[in-house]
């Protein structure tokens, strides 16, 4: 059959061959990871769930003092307690039972980094999920309720992690860390909005 | 390997030994990896004249794969049931990061699969690919474009758009032509005396799980018959009838590298058209994402046309251009029924059009033409002229398979050449 | 070489007679309307009016935003839409957002609702005002703009107006504040069967509105745009980032190309 093509005879230049399957398999490969950037990113919170987990509010007034309301921030469970000031002195004077008494380990906005671990003693913002697995602790805010010694605070049924009124773990509690602090403010005096704070929306 | 430059001096490309050492040697020893690598793709020699028209299996093979891709990813966020439906695929466009994308892929990549599909069959029609000893390879094909039908049919149903519904209502009423069983077999269909939820949620079941694994069975068969048989090409010559010194077909080349390199370019150009419509016409004018579809399914109030996707359209003329209602049905099945049958309709004793006379080609371009015709008339409403130019069409599309037997027996052949003709390029 | 070159002139053939086919369909119609046109009487060519809309246009999608919230949102939803989507897309801050558009007591947060009960909307128009979000693509905005625009009083029904692009539409012609009050004169006409029927011949304004009628085409323009831009809010990053796609996958069918003729060299 009659060659048409005009082919350098028996010039197969090998290193332009493998220059060039590289060039591609590399292109290829940028290819293929910005292709995967779309799926990849799908999984992130959607538009709907970034809504619903836009910043709450709660309504202070109707918090009575030595209660605690419940509200939701992004699906999970924060405690808002009313600390009379008999519960408010009970924060001090066990800090040689505490893990980590100053909440230097632990997880807060700056605004919380303090005895009281809360913007004003009043309220005690926190995320009621233990921080050992993941259960709600439950509250045991009368003073000897537990034990004789017992401060106040929450202690968690499923492996038995104690916190304070101020959120700290004791000692010989399984979970390391205090209670996890939200970012929160106040837009006016009795009103709180969880998830949002100085540093805009969370 | 039986490769010369043009001087006729030998060329040999680096080898690949098989490896015994490392990791590679460890799993070769427990997986025939490099046993298959060597068998199906370096050792497997295809014919080298391969031309443009045989890009398109590769490229279904792509699609299969972006389709399963896009189509897991959809069902992560997918809600099936006609009250959260509609909803949720809103849902996908406008609140998942991407959504709208994996979307319009999946959208887009049913019609190319379908585009893809019919021109890798007008390849076998125009090569004779479906003749001795290649039929069953060619019912296996068959079989994956019926299977394909069906889940591109549910598929169409799972947004619960108006043009969800009615083509459902639609297309499930045909089942009622049949005698005697007809109705109860509608009403076991739907699961309900309408179409409804219970449809809707089997159809999804059927196209997300059952339908995907029966087509990927369905392509490894055709696959292997395929590997059995060997290609057929566009001179239609059996190449193993002409082994080299070394026991190779002299006309064939190994399969990879150089298909796996022509065939990255068709997957290139194939990606650049489609990327052009999934980003800048996803609906193609209505053609791949019909208007009535962004309405939710309501039963009390029918879409002014209600069409098929554009991929059905063809046998959805064939059915309406019969005045009565249970002959239609049977000549639409028919009209794919017969594909089956050409392997055996086909008398020619050459199989290439290229050496076939004038009747062959003119009944096949024919063929395409009612094709195409008939495409865009199951488009149109079912009055005046479109009617009859449908009755004109179907009995031309009928005509080619019923009278196959006779002018591919009777029609002039061309002495077929010894070895294939191939031009470098 | 031979039968090469007649298969793929075959093809063209095929394809410039279906092209052929498909394009000599549309010419007629316009033709005859556009005739009308000319003779002076407005509205005449009110099938061949088209929205022009350009979503890139921020300034009048933000307008057909606002003209949405105080005209539309009474009565019709935009149910997929958050408004903080809104006010991302058309770069509307949240503040502004909350006080120009958003209903009291709404967050932007919510999905876009209309505050009418549907069960009551259904009870006083017969019924329930259909939600927007995907009206522009369900029906064009083609459509949406001869809609709005192709009111005209009708004594004969409950609203008092009728609509050509939509007979017996059971919207009232809420805008007419805006554009006035026009009627139809119609003329006897053949029907298809034998017989006549009246056939659409033109508008006649009898009251003006709040807005001139280049103001009132403006508005609608705007509006129609805005709900373009609701029924596919994806569309122009989908357009940004296909031209990047586009390119590179240009690029490397290039490179592949190269390697391929690279590699059949050996062929011969």
């Amino acid at each position: 059959m009659a060659d048409h093509a005009a082919v350098a005879d028996g010039e197969i230049d090998l290193s332009r061959r493998k220059f060039l399957t590289r060039a591609v398999i590399a292109t290829g490969a940028v290819g293929a990871v910005f292709a995967a950037v779309p799926f990849i990113e799908s999984w992130s919170p959607s538009e709907r769930a970034r809504a619903q987990g836009a910043p709450t509010q709660l309504d202070l007034s109707k918090l009575e003092p030595g209660q605690m309301a419940m509200p939701v921030w992004r699906r999970q469970p924060i405690y808002v307690v009313r600390r009379t000031a008999d519960m408010l002195s009970r924060i001090a004077g066990h800090d040689s039972e505490l893990k980590d008494p100053n909440s230097e380990s632990s997880n807060q906005p700056p605004y919380a980094k303090n005895p009281v671990r809360s913007r004003t003693p009043e309220f005690l913002v926190v995320i009621g999920i233990c921080t050992h697995l993941g259960c709600l602790p439950k509250q045991r805010f009368e003073k000897g309720e537990l034990y004789p010694s017992w401060p106040g605070g929450f202690f968690c049924p499923c492996h038995g992690s104690r916190f304070d009124l101020a959120g700290r773990v004791f000692d010989g509690s399984p979970a390391s860390i205090n209670l996890n602090i939200p970012p929160y403010s106040y837009p006016n005096p009795t009103t709180l909005l969880i998830g949002a704070d100085e540093k805009g929306v969370t | 390997m039986a490769l010369t430059s043009a001087t006729g001096s030998a060329v040999s490309l680096p080898a690949h030994p098989a490896p015994k050492k490392g990791l590679w040697g460890w799993i070769n020893k427990r997986l025939p990896v490099t046993e298959f690598i060597s068998e199906q793709l370096t050792g497997y020699y295809a014919p080298k004249n391969f031309n443009i028209w045989y890009f398109f299996g590769s490229l279904a093979l792509l699609v299969l794969v972006l389709q399963l891709v896009t189509g897991i990813f959809l069902t992560m966020f997918y809600k099936p049931g006609e009250l959260t439906s509609f909803d949720s695929v809103q849902f996908i466009m406008r609140e998942v990061d991407y959504g709208w994308l994996i979307r319009y892929l999946h959208s887009t990549g049913a019609s190319a699969f379908f585009i893809v599909v019919y021109l890798h069959m007008f390849r076998a029609f125009l090569y004779g690919s479906y003749k001795p000893p290649r039929e069953l390879l060619w019912l296996f094909g068959m079989a994956v474009y019926l299977a394909l039908m069906a889940e591109a049919f549910m598929g169409y149903v799972l947004p619960w758009g108006n043009m969800s519904f009615w083509g459902a209502q639609v297309i499930v009423n045909l089942f009622g032509t049949i005698p005697g069983i007809g109705p109860g077999l509608v009403e076991w269909i739907r699961g309900d005396y309408g179409i409804a939820d219970a449809t809707l949620n089997r159809f999804f079941a059927l196209h997300v799980a059952a339908l995907p694994l029966a087509l990927l069975l369905l392509v490894v068969l055709h696959l292997v018959a395929l590997r059995r048989s060997g290609s057929n090409n566009p001179d239609g010559i059996e190449i193993k009838e002409h082994p080299g010194p070394d026991g190779k077909p002299l006309d064939g080349i190994p399969f990879h590298p150089y298909y796996t390199v022509k065939d990255i370019v068709g997957v290139g150009v194939f990606f650049v058209l489609f990327a052009i419509v999934v980003f800048f016409v996803p609906t193609f004018g209505g053609l791949f994402l019909e208007s009535p579809n962004f309405e939710p399914a309501n039963p009390l109030s029918t879409p002014e046309h209600i069409a098929p996707v554009w991929y059905f359209t063809p046998f959805y003329a064939i059915l309406r251009a019969v005045p009565d209602q249970r002959l239609g049905a049977l000549l639409m099945l028919l009209a794919v029924a017969a594909f089956l049958f050409v392997p055996w309709l086909d008398r020619s004793p050459v199989k290439s059009m290229r050496y076939r006379g004038w009747m062959s080609r003119t009944a096949l371009t024919l063929f395409a033409l009612s094709f195409v015709a008939l495409g865009y008339l199951g488009l149109q409403p079912a009055e005046g002229l479109y009617v009859l130019l449908a009755r004109i069409f179907a009995t031309i599309y009928f005509l080619f398979f019923a009278l196959m037997p006779l002018y591919s027996s009777i029609d002039k052949v061309k002495p077929v050449p010894e070895r294939v003709t191939y031009h470098a390029h | 070489m031979r039968t090469e070159a007649r298969e793929r002139l075959r093809a063209a053939r095929l394809a410039v007679f279906v092209l052929a086919a498909a394009l000599g369909a549309g010419v007629l119609p316009a033709q005859e309307a556009a005739e009308n046109a000319q003779a002076g009487k407005f509205g005449a060519d009110w099938q061949s009016w088209q929205a022009d809309t350009d979503v890139t246009d921020m300034a009048s999608v933000q307008r057909g935003a606002r003209n949405f919230v105080s005209y539309c949102l009474g009565c019709h939803s935009l149910k997929y839409e958050h408004w903080s989507r809104l006010g991302q897309d058309l770069s509307i801050p949240n503040g502004l957002l909350e006080k120009d558009l958003l209903p009291p007591g709404d967050k932007t947060t919510d999905y876009i609702l209309t505050s009418m009960p549907a069960a009551d909307a259904a009870n006083w128009f017969g019924k329930t005002p259909p939600d927007l979000s995907l009206m522009a693509r369900a029906r064009t905005h083609d459509y949406l703009y001869q809609f709005l625009t192709t009111f005209y009083v009708d004594p004969t029904r409950q609203t008092g107006a009728n609509n050509l692009r939509l007979p017996t539409a059971a919207m009232p012609h809420v805008l007419s504040e805006l554009e006035g009050l026009k009627s139809a004169v119609f003329h006897e006409g053949p029907k298809a069967g034998g017989g006549t029927e009246q056939v659409f011949d033109h508008f006649e304004q009898i009251a003006p509105g709040r807005l001139s009628a280049a103001e009132y085409d403006g508005f609608v323009r705007d509006t129609v745009n805005f709900l373009d831009y609701v029924s596919d809010p994806t569309q122009t990053a989908r357009r940004g980032l296909g031209l990047w796609v586009v390119l590179f996958l240009l690029v490397f069918t290039w490179l592949a190309w190269l390697v391929k003729r690279e590699y059949w060299k050996d062929v011969h």
